[in-house]
């Protein structure tokens, strides 16, 4: 929802390689450069709204031979991520994107491309779920699969799409887990932001090249995908699968590191902004993010003790450095995009949790926000910061 | 052991004693003349054959769910297509997936009808049993008019189930491929000359074949050859073919046997034999004389 | 250890031995048997093979009782009824 920020931080930087473009692309845009310059094998895709940017991008790539990628443009989200699985098990570098029903009619598959470990990227432009249908952003999709063994990794613009979509294939491919690289739908998908581009040499040699574990076209070493496993087997590999996301937070701050040396860029596992000395913390994530740091600026000018804590890596989520960030914070607010009907909102949930773990009693205020593509305006989250906002929803 | 016929699909599988789709897997993997990558729908096939830790699958195996055998083999052949293109694949690689009635004229019809129409290289054969054998008989659309099965059970008001059985032929001749047959596990020597033509397609072909279940049909483990002989001849499973849109018969029988005498083998059609069902019975008959008559003439 | 991500390897010794299952096994009587190799295919099992009975005969049937599970389609589709179902 702030587009000139990244612009500013950047427009210095001391990384900025001559060779580096700078491009005016829509997040969708930028994510499908960024798939384009790490070579994807096979990508099937399905149109749904609005994701549509990211596809489409992609398919003039193609058209224009400036991609190898084999698209299939299959005949629904079932078959584009049962595709992707065929493919990512074959021993292709596999890509997709989605975003709300979509990604809802993928659920099944979701939890099998997870057990069968395959690194599928997935780019998630988040939306609202029906009923009622709604085409906008929000993040009810994503939280909807957020315990399908997929790596979640949520963005704020489109400078942190397209890095992140980097980041997130060689973090997917090292811990051989799929990755979901969500951004905000339309607020990011469909805004145009001035963005920085890195070499496609230095993008590839980043990521390097895809080695699968037991590719199936590797005939003269058949294996077999999707076994049964019942009472005697079935619970090692579900705790397998739980060591190997584990492993993915220590994993993505290593690679993260790697990835500011090549661009100057700095993505920690959560972003920390202004938190030095924060009595007043709003943890949030995706473009709301960037408004509500432009909230933070001004309070701060007053004199205020606020800041931000926005959420990055989500799945697997951060508890301890996270309660280790908010440990000096007298009052937190958590703001979701989402609702968890029944319980408490997801953020919310996990926050409460981080804090439990770590003996940690606050006071914890919960916020949902931005349902179904609800604006967020600057005033809101002043009036939050200033406990005007009472009741639980920032409508 | 018999190895030859053991290349790609091991014996220790557990499928049911007398059961029908082995001997229709290893006619059709039989006929290949490449390396193969298999995909296989949720079914019997697939959870008699990879019961961890044992897989009978001596080839490159797939199993992803029950709806989606075709678009998993459409990831897999162009994955194929890439890595070949990037030099890091030579051989010559053939992709087939084997499916259920359930999970192709189901579930899996969408994901199937897909695949088709994209054009992808690759067979695609259904194991016909009539019905969801695996989770203990339950009708599919491929189930017979007037057959039990739990969900369309017998009783006061219910003699089996009351709809005719979906024509899947036409509905994948609809997409206008090169190659597709219908053929039955009880003739072995028509099911292997059709698979080698599927095989030898370029671009997707299709098999529908026969393969009558002991447990669920109702009928001793020893007859499913026998079972099977009686569907063709008594022309309830014509043997036919569509290749480049013409239609070929592939067996006519000398003389018509009475559909009667293929129902009467199996207990899942015992009812029919009471008095008061007898319309019914005339009503297969029926249907089985209108649906020869129908593909006879699309043959001449 | 479990196998990464569930994906397992073709090993026959991890097999069931399915003549466990069986409750009725097949007798080929090799004089009778004329060779003809017609059971060998419908077998569900792959547990039949035509091996070398005497010199200057066809191979006969054989079976391997390993895996057959008795379900008498071998004796069935037999044209000559050389094979036949018998309790142990």
């Amino acid at each position: 929802m702030r587009i000139a920020r990244y612009e500013c931080a950047h427009a210095n930087n001391k990384f900025m390689n001559k060779k580096n473009k700078k491009l005016a692309l829509t997040g969708g845009a930028a994510a499908a450069e960024a798939l384009k310059q790490i070579e994807i094998d096979v990508m099937p895709i399905y149109p749904i709204t609005p994701q549509t940017t990211i596809i489409e991008t992609y398919a003039g790539f193609e058209a224009n031979g400036e991609v190898e990628t084999e698209m299939i443009k299959v005949e629904s989200e079932h078959s584009a991520m049962s595709a992707a699985i065929g493919a990512s098990s074959a021993g292709a570098r596999t890509a997709t994107a989605t975003s709300s029903q979509g990604l809802a009619l993928m659920h099944e598959v979701l939890y099998i491309a997870s057990g069968f470990r395959l690194p599928i990227m997935m780019l998630v432009s988040a939306r609202a779920l029906a009923s009622p249908i709604n085409i906008h952003g929000d993040h009810s999709d994503v939280m909807g699969c957020r315990d399908s063994g997929w790596i979640q990794l949520f963005c704020e613009n489109g400078q942190e799409v397209y890095d992140k979509t980097i980041i997130g294939m060689k973090l997917a491919e090292k811990v051989k887990l799929p990755i979901m690289v969500i951004m905000d739908g339309f607020n990011t998908s469909h805004s145009v932001e001035n963005l920085e581009i890195l070499e496609t040499k230095v993008v590839q040699e980043f990521v390097g090249e895809f080695e699968a574990i037991s590719p199936l076209l590797d005939t003269e070493n058949p294996v077999t995908y999707g076994a049964v496993a019942l009472q005697n087997s079935y619970f090692e590999f579900r705790i397998d699968q739980e060591e190997a996301m584990k492993s993915a937070e220590e994993e993505y701050e290593k690679i993260a590191k790697d990835f500011e040396k090549i661009s100057g860029r700095k993505y920690d596992i959560f972003e920390e902004y202004r938190l030095e000395d924060a009595e007043k913390i709003m943890v949030l994530t995706g473009s709301a993010a960037g408004t509500a740091k432009v909230i933070v600026d001004k309070l701060r000018e007053n004199g205020e003790k606020v800041g931000i804590l926005k959420i990055g890596l989500f799945r697997p989520f951060p508890h301890k450095k996270i309660a280790e960030s908010l440990k000096n914070a007298k009052e937190i607010i958590v703001l979701d995009r989402a609702q968890s009907i029944g319980t408490y909102p997801p953020f919310y949930s996990e926050i409460t949790k981080s804090l439990y773990e770590a003996k940690e009693i606050k006071k914890i205020k919960s916020y949902v926000y931005g349902l179904g593509g609800r604006d967020i305006f600057q005033k809101q989250i002043e009036d939050v910061f200033a406990g005007k906002i009472e009741g639980g929803y920032i409508k | 052991m018999n190895k030859e016929l053991a290349k790609y699909y091991s014996a220790g599988h557990s499928a049911c004693a007398g059961c029908g789709f082995p001997a229709i897997v290893r006619a059709v993997l039989g006929e290949l003349k490449t390396d193969v990558v298999i995909a296989n729908a949720t079914g019997c096939l697939e959870v008699t054959s990879t019961l961890y830790p044992y897989s009978a699958w001596k080839a490159p195996y797939i199993h992803n769910a029950f709806e989606n055998a075709a678009a998993t083999i459409s990831g897999v052949e162009k994955a194929y297509e890439s890595l070949k293109k990037k030099g890091k694949i030579r051989k010559k690689i053939k992709f087939i997936a084997f499916g259920g009635d359930g999970g192709t004229y189901d579930i899996g019809l969408q994901s199937l009808s897909g695949a088709l129409e994209r054009g992808h290289n690759f067979l695609y054969v259904c194991y016909d049993n009539g019905g969801y054998m695996n989770t203990g008989n339950q009708r599919s659309s491929a189930t017979p008019y007037g057959a039990f099965t739990e969900t369309t059970p017998t009783g006061k008001e219910s003699f089996g189930k009351i709809e005719t059985r979906k024509n899947l032929m036409e509905i994948v001749n609809a997409h206008r491929i090169q190659y597709l047959a219908q053929a039955n596990v009880a003739y072995l020597a028509d099911l292997k000359k059709k698979a080698k033509k599927a095989l030898e397609t370029d671009g997707p072909s299709f098999l529908l074949v026969f393969s009558p279940c002991t447990n669920n049909w109702k009928f001793p483990t020893s007859q499913y050859v026998n079972v099977g002989k009686l569907a063709t001849e008594t022309n309830f499973w014509p043997l036919y073919e569509i290749e480049n849109g013409e239609h070929k018969l592939n067996f006519e029988p000398k003389k018509i046997t009475p559909v009667t005498e293929f129902l009467k083998t199996q207990g899942r059609f015992k009812h029919l034999f009471k008095e008061e069902n007898k319309p019914h019975l005339e009503e297969i008959q029926k249907l089985v004389n209108e649906e020869f008559a129908r593909i006879a003439n699309l043959c001449e | 250890m479990a196998e990464h991500g569930a994906v397992i390897k073709h090993d026959q010794e991890k097999s069931p031995k399915t003549g466990a299952w069986r409750y009725m096994h097949p007798e080929v009587d090799k004089e009778k048997c004329i060779g003809c190799a017609t059971c060998v295919p419908f077998c569900p099992d792959a547990c039949i093979e035509m091996k070398k009975h005497k010199e200057g005969q066809r191979d006969k049937a054989d079976i391997d009782y390993e895996y057959c599970k008795g379900c008498g389609v071998c004796a069935e589709v037999c044209p000559i009824k050389a094979i036949t179902m018998k309790k142990k």
